[in-house]
């Protein structure tokens, strides 16, 4: 079939692709690494793991208040290999906080990041616009980005989408170490959005330099750049569209509770 | 070209005091001929060699299959080849930003990615004392007359992308020339390599680009093992070419989608940004990660698929495959979309030939090169891809390689998953032996992933180079753009879909 018809049938065999999250669950695939869980008591206490993690995540090993940076953690895994029973990785997709230090986590609690205030909320809660600013991002939280606009995440559900135009934003979502080359285009972008504004912070170079960071020609990101206060840090190398649909959706006070949205793996379900 | 270079096969380690080190006009004679003859730059790098330039040359040779290493110790200048041989322009700009060796004559001098000298006490541009911005003091070209206007676009772009700054030079919607200027997103990457491996290599190779996680990690890996001497085991090698198969489906499927939304195609744009995503979590299925990271490692591979999960992810591959199939017919099929594309953005096949594009940039205009191919390693040397080409050069001929490649990929990912030699996926790598050289290039899905990496006498990098296909393709995209209407600008970008930080290191 051609034409239209032929557009039509195909689109009726495609089905329904979005995703039910936040209503039902979203699912990831078993070996997803979200939010990690430490027992400084078992093994040996994931002194391995801090001694291969290639950002110096794992602090503190071994002690009470042994804590990995989310911040800086690139979910490689290596340190849940080096370090077993000591630290282990869930799938709880949450790993976003409010501020950079809410990023420590011993995964005791949940890391679920609070709202807004009232009024921040009724300016923002029903319509974001966001604008995005590549500042040295590698294109992995980039495309994840741009996914998490695709009919299958569909932020627009929610009335969040990305804008051309920073004038047209109600505030910047940030990727990257940000680089030396790019910190006064980002400067120049933040101040042409009006105020007031949102800043969000996405992925591990955003939130410390992630690997690149003390690189001399970047600012081991947005806490490299005070000018530009943060309202919600998002960690991951790229954070999977969820990650960051629930920051922003929690942040809009859209999503509370600690209610787990989290399905079966996908070959598990072949489809 | 015999006996005065050294040959090498691609991942073949050589003692890096057998690359001969030649005067600067035998070299450059041998670079000029061997490009007239239709060899590639593959890379043409420097590192600081006491208070000179050391010179490296590796030039591909694709109908025999060979690599020929070269080098040259260069002062403050050299003569630039860029005229003669236009494929070198880029290598000789970043020579000059990164150790100060001035091109003498070069057609078109000026920064590649505002990187600071990689040597202390240089200031090739002048830029030290006075710092500025970019692209704020930049030598633009200019063309001038009546009603000849300039158009600034970046470095913040209008979609989610890296950023770029492109100056075109219009008279009306007719462009007739495009500079592209990059650099913002340059973070370092050479130097924070020199020195390992440690424990921040692998990560680091695959942030270079993030859309290559796999390409990268893999070019990354068998350097290192061939520095050491090491032979994974085959398991790990058919699941290495699966996740790059993965990638490039991943990606092909995503370009295609974007191509639709460009031309306000919007069936296929939502339903290959979905499917997109099948490939990926395709990965994820495997390693956790759904670009791949943390799958890849030197001595093999960190996850392993039962024969079930294998067979399970095989079906999952196939269904996605076949509502792809369906997604780009309706694209392809539809009379309005084929107008936007065809004949849009042509690059010749001369151009091509000349600029030294690599991957499915240069597929399109019919010059059939592909390292999986031409310069086969790991699993493509036993399981061969067939090579897609196009005749055209166009928007069309890059987006259709795009379809067929793809359907190559989950041919070939569908086809391993299901007979995957048993063994296991990983075993110690030793460290890099010293005093090597070793060229590693994979076929990343833009093409041609190129690292070039010296062991000094401890066995620590000494020199790390990566030459991303990007590196190679911008001129391309440059190149296209004139004669055409600015309005086409975005269509062709994302028919080259180039990485900036894959070029800005
Ligand atoms: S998973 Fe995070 S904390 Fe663990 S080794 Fe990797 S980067 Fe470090």
């Amino acid at each position: 079939m051609d034409g239209i018809p032929g557009i039509l049938q195909f689109r009726a065999g495609f089905g329904r692709q979005t995703v039910a999250y936040p209503e039902g669950p979203a699912r990831f695939p078993e070996r997803f690494r979200g939010l990690p869980v430490l027992d400084p008591s078992a093994g040996d206490g994931g002194r391995a793991g801090a001694a291969v993690c290639p950002t110096d995540a794992v602090r503190d090993p071994g002690a009470p208040g042994m804590t990995i940076d989310l911040g800086r953690c690139t979910f490689c895994g290596l340190c849940e290999e080096a370090s077993p029973g000591a630290i282990r990785f869930t799938r709880d997709y949450r790993i976003s906080g409010r501020t950079r230090e809410e990023l420590r986590v011993d995964g005791r609690a949940p890391l679920l990041a609070a709202k807004l205030d009232e009024k921040a909320r009724s300016l923002f809660g029903r319509s974001l616009r966001l604008r995005q600013v590549s500042a040295a991002g590698c294109n992995g939280c980039e495309a994840e980005l741009n996914a998490s606009g695709n009919i299958q995440f569909d932020m627009s559900r929610f009335g969040v989408a990305f804008v051309a135009s920073p004038r047209h934003a109600d505030g910047l979502v940030v990727t990257g170490p940000v680089s030396a080359n790019m910190r006064e285009a980002l400067l120049r972008t933040w101040e042409a959005t009006p105020a007031p504004r949102l800043v969000i912070a996405v992925g591990a170079c955003a939130c410390s330099g992630g690997i690149f960071r003390d690189s001399p020609v970047q600012s081991n990101g947005m806490p490299g750049v005070p000018e530009i206060p943060v309202d919600l840090w998002v960690a991951g190398c790229p954070p999977h569209p969820i990650t960051f649909i629930d920051g922003v959706l929690r942040l809009l006070g859209r999503v509370e509770g600690d209610r787990l949205q989290l399905a079966g793996t996908g070959i598990v379900e072949a489809g | 070209m015999t006996t005065r270079v050294l040959q090498a096969w691609n991942g073949e380690a050589v003692d890096r005091g057998d690359v001969p080190v030649l005067p600067v006009e035998e070299f450059q004679q041998i670079v000029a001929d061997a490009v007239t003859s239709g060899a590639r730059v593959s890379s043409l790098a420097g590192r600081a060699d006491g208070d000179r330039t050391r010179v490296t040359a590796v030039l591909a040779d694709d109908a025999l299959g060979r690599l020929s290493l070269l080098s040259t110790r260069v002062g403050s200048s050299w003569p630039s080849l860029a005229a003669e041989c236009p494929s070198v322009q880029a290598f000789e700009r970043e020579i000059f930003e990164q150790f100060g060796v001035r091109p003498e004559g070069h057609p078109w001098l000026k920064p590649l990615r505002f990187e600071p000298p990689h040597v202390p006490g240089i200031d090739p541009w002048g830029r030290i004392a006075r710092p500025s911005t970019i692209p704020g003091d930049y030598p633009f070209f200019r063309v001038e007359g009546e009603e000849v206007h300039e158009v600034a676009v970046g470095p913040v772009h209008a979609g989610v992308i890296e950023p770029g700054h492109f100056r075109f030079q219009c008279h009306g919607e007719h462009v007739f020339t495009l500079e592209i200027v990059l650099g913002y997103q340059h973070r370092g990457v050479e130097p924070l390599l020199l020195g390992g491996p440690d424990r921040r290599t692998v990560t680091l190779v695959e942030s270079v680009a993030g859309d290559t996680s796999v390409g990268n990690a893999i070019a990354h890996a068998n350097a290192v093992e061939a520095l050491a001497d090491y032979q994974i085991p085959a398991r790990a090698s058919v699941l290495r070419g699966v996740a790059l198969e993965l990638e490039r489906l991943a990606n092909h499927v995503g370009d295609l989608g974007m191509l639709a939304g460009d031309v306000g195609f919007l069936p296929t744009a939502s339903y290959c940004g979905a499917l997109r995503a099948d490939f990926l979590n395709s990965l994820a299925e495997i390693c956790g990660n759904r670009f791949g990271r943390g799958l890849v490692v030197p001595g093999g591979i960190r996850f392993d698929l039962d024969a079930a999960a294998a067979g399970r992810l095989a079906d999952k591959v196939q269904k996605a495959w076949e509502q792809v199939e369906g997604a780009s017919r309706l694209f392809f099929e539809s009379p309005s979309v084929r107008n936007r594309l065809d004949g849009t953005g042509v690059v010749s096949r001369e151009t091509c030939t000349e600029l030294g594009l690599v991957g499915p940039a240069a597929r399109a205009c019919g010059v059939s090169r592909d390292v999986r191919r031409d310069h086969a390693t790991g699993v493509f040397r036993f399981l061969h891809i067939p090579t897609v080409t196009g005749e055209t050069g166009d928007v069309f001929a890059r987006a259709w390689v795009r379809r067929l490649e793809a359907e190559r990929s989950a041919e070939f990912v569908m086809r391993q998953l299901r007979s995957l030699p048993g063994g296991p996926v990983r075993a110690p790598c030793p460290p890099p032996r010293p005093d090597r050289l070793v060229v590693s290039l994979v076929e990343g899905w833009r093409g041609e992933l190129c690292h070039v990496v010296e062991t000094d006498e401890t066995g620590r990098f000494a020199r790390y180079k990566l030459v991303d296909p990007s590196f190679h393709n911008w001129m391309g995209l440059a190149m296209a753009l004139r004669s055409e209407q600015i309005s086409d600008f975005p269509l062709c970008n994302k028919s080259f879909n180039l990485s900036y930080c894959g070029h800005d290191l």
